[in-house]
């Protein structure tokens, strides 16, 4: 099974539930596709033993067969490639690697080179196979990363996904798979503004999903409001706690710190299988 | 005319609510979210919408079944996987490329428009705002924070406005670089925990590649104060200044709840900080 936690509103608690969530079961894959911001692994600790670089490709012109027609840059739909009467520029950084230049031009003067633009580690820790991608800094585009994380997906076991913050298309290409989806949102209008939108996603998707209410008790309660009139199920709260803060802003995930939010995780699991294989 | 991006690298730390309490307090500006995703700052400012913008991200591709001879050049050449089996479009995954258009040999494929969501002009009790609203599952959310920056900046040009705030993404990819090119400061709210510093680093890396000058605030500083002497550490050795450290305060989010901001909300200590920050910033902006 795959499940993906997803939120809309960054700093909710996907990390975290992401992670307790992978740490009281026995044996689960990890990917971690937040690959501008991924913060899974200063709670999971695993041991990155394994690391890959995720490449696209832009074009690369010959120069003694281009004769500056001008028909790649009219054709490019990113602007990653301009003709001048004389010379001809590329913009690796704003290609999305679609080909199109290569097959309108009628010189055949476009090749294709590689650029690196982040990378994908692997690790272990216990039982759980963890891996998460890291977009690099000045970098656009985090889509190509996400689908090079998510070559590793292996069927036969079960999944945890932490997706990014946001409802555009990191999220779209990290939960599209998804069995279910956990939506973690907290008590406040900021909150329930963007689980709205959220909700819309995964509902777009046609994902089955369901709510987590962290930090419950500093806001209002128009979220349960909403998910009741919805009908979306409120799989968990978790109250505000110093304690759970204090935990959280040390890397420690409270699954170690207490049996009792283990069985929690444990008994989430058990509820959403419920719910998938219904 | 200046501008100023509020980001953060890690969501939720505070970006919103402090952009919403600078607008109580910066005179003659103009207001921008950038976060199109997942738009707040609405909430707080109640918008009076004056004028909607259609906006069209990239093209996507249409099938005319009728004139498809069904010889799958379309699906073999897409390379976003976008046409299925059948030849039938995934629309969220199509990015406009056009290749499926160019290739197919009985032109029964088109182009056209894709209606990703709305750019809004509006007043508030703050000034003119700024703001989008990308329709769900769209992508492009770059273009659209660039045409969102493009219409706050007529409209400065146009009021003669002095100032520019910009509340932007979470992150630090394609939206969060069409939020802060060509900015004169950003200001990085970050917390004192173990996430935040790490995004904060590399949301600051962001800022260097682009050369733009970082400020930071550290919000909720109080709830690990080990934590909080690391980021004072690491913005000393970076040369960065630190405006502002603010302390976990439940108003805040009262004042959310109330749809204000923390301003009007109140004038205790926590406010008093928002205003000294404010002052800070005015003077590294030089306004």
């Amino acid at each position: 099974m795959i499940i993906s936690v997803a939120s809309g509103k960054g700093g909710t608690g996907k990390t975290t539930i992401a992670t307790n969530l992978a740490l009281s079961l026995d044996d689960a894959q990890f990917i971690d596709c937040d690959v501008e911001e991924p913060n899974a692994n200063i709670f999971l600790k695993a041991k990155i033993d394994k690391s890959e670089d995720v490449t696209v490709s832009y074009p690369k012109i010959d120069k003694t067969k281009c004769d500056y027609c001008g028909k790649c840059s009219e054709f490019c739909a990113y602007n990653a490639i301009a003709v001048v009467p004389s010379n001809i520029l590329v913009f690796p950084e704003l290609c999305h690697s679609c080909g199109g230049c290569e097959l309108v031009c009628p010189k055949k003067a476009v090749d294709w080179n590689e650029r690196s633009i982040g990378k994908v580690e692997h690790g272990k820790r216990d039982g759980i196979d963890f891996c998460h991608g890291l977009l690099n800094v000045g970098e656009m585009q985090a889509v190509p990363v996400i689908k090079a994380l998510k070559k590793n997906i292996d069927k036969s076991r079960n999944l945890i996904i932490d997706a990014p913050p946001g409802t555009s298309c990191p999220v779209i290409e990290s939960i599209n798979i998804s069995d279910y989806c956990i939506l973690v949102t907290e008590p406040t209008p900021f909150g329930l503004h963007d689980l709205k939108l959220a909700a819309e996603v995964v509902k777009h998707l046609k994902i089955p999903f369901g709510v987590i209410i962290n930090r419950d008790g500093i806001g209002d309660n128009n979220v349960e409001f909403y998910c009741k009139n919805e009908n979306i199920p409120i799989l968990m709260k978790i109250p505000q706690s110093d304690l759970i803060a204090s935990l959280y802003s040390k890397g420690i995930p409270y699954v170690e710190e207490s049996i009792d939010f283990q069985k929690k995780f444990i008994e989430l699991f058990e509820k959403i299988n419920g719910l998938v294989n219904k | 005319m200046k501008q100023i991006t509020i980001i953060s690298g890690k969501g939720g730390t505070g970006k919103t609510s402090i952009t919403a309490a600078f607008a109580s307090l910066a005179e003659n500006t103009v207001f921008a979210d950038c976060d199109v995703d997942a738009a707040d700052l609405h909430l707080i400012f109640k918008p009076e919408i004056k004028k909607t913008i259609h906006f069209h991200g990239l093209k996507i591709a249409t099938i005319d079944k009728d004139k498809c001879i069904d010889c799958k050049k379309c699906n073999e050449l897409c390379k976003f996987d976008a046409i299925r089996e059948n030849i039938e479009i995934i629309n969220e995954s199509c990015e406009g490329c056009g290749v499926c258009a160019y290739v197919c040999p009985v032109k029964a494929i088109d182009m056209v428009d894709r209606d990703s969501g709305f750019a809004y002009i509006s007043e508030t009790r703050f000034g003119p705002l700024s703001h989008a609203a990308l329709k769900t599952a769209e992508e492009a959310s770059g273009k659209l924070v660039t045409l969102v920056r493009d219409n706050a900046k007529d409209i400065a040009e146009e009021n003669e406005k002095d100032l520019i705030i910009i509340d932007g993404p979470p992150g630090i990819g394609c939206p969060v670089i069409a939020s802060i090119t060509g900015v004169d400061l950003v200001l990085i709210v970050t917390e004192p925990t173990i996430s935040a510093i790490h995004d904060l680093e590399r949301v600051h890396s962001v800022a260097n590649h682009f050369k733009i000058t970082p400020v930071v605030c550290i919000n909720k500083y109080d709830i690990n104060l080990d934590n909080s002497e690391k980021i004072e550490n690491y913005c000393r050795e970076n040369n960065i200044l630190i405006v502002g450290k603010l302390p976990y305060d439940n108003s805040v989010t009262k004042a959310m709840v109330d749809e204000k901001n923390i301003i009007e909300y109140s004038n205790g200590s926590f406010s008093k900080e928002i205003v000294n920050m404010w002052e800070k910033v005015k003077e590294r902006l030089i306004i």
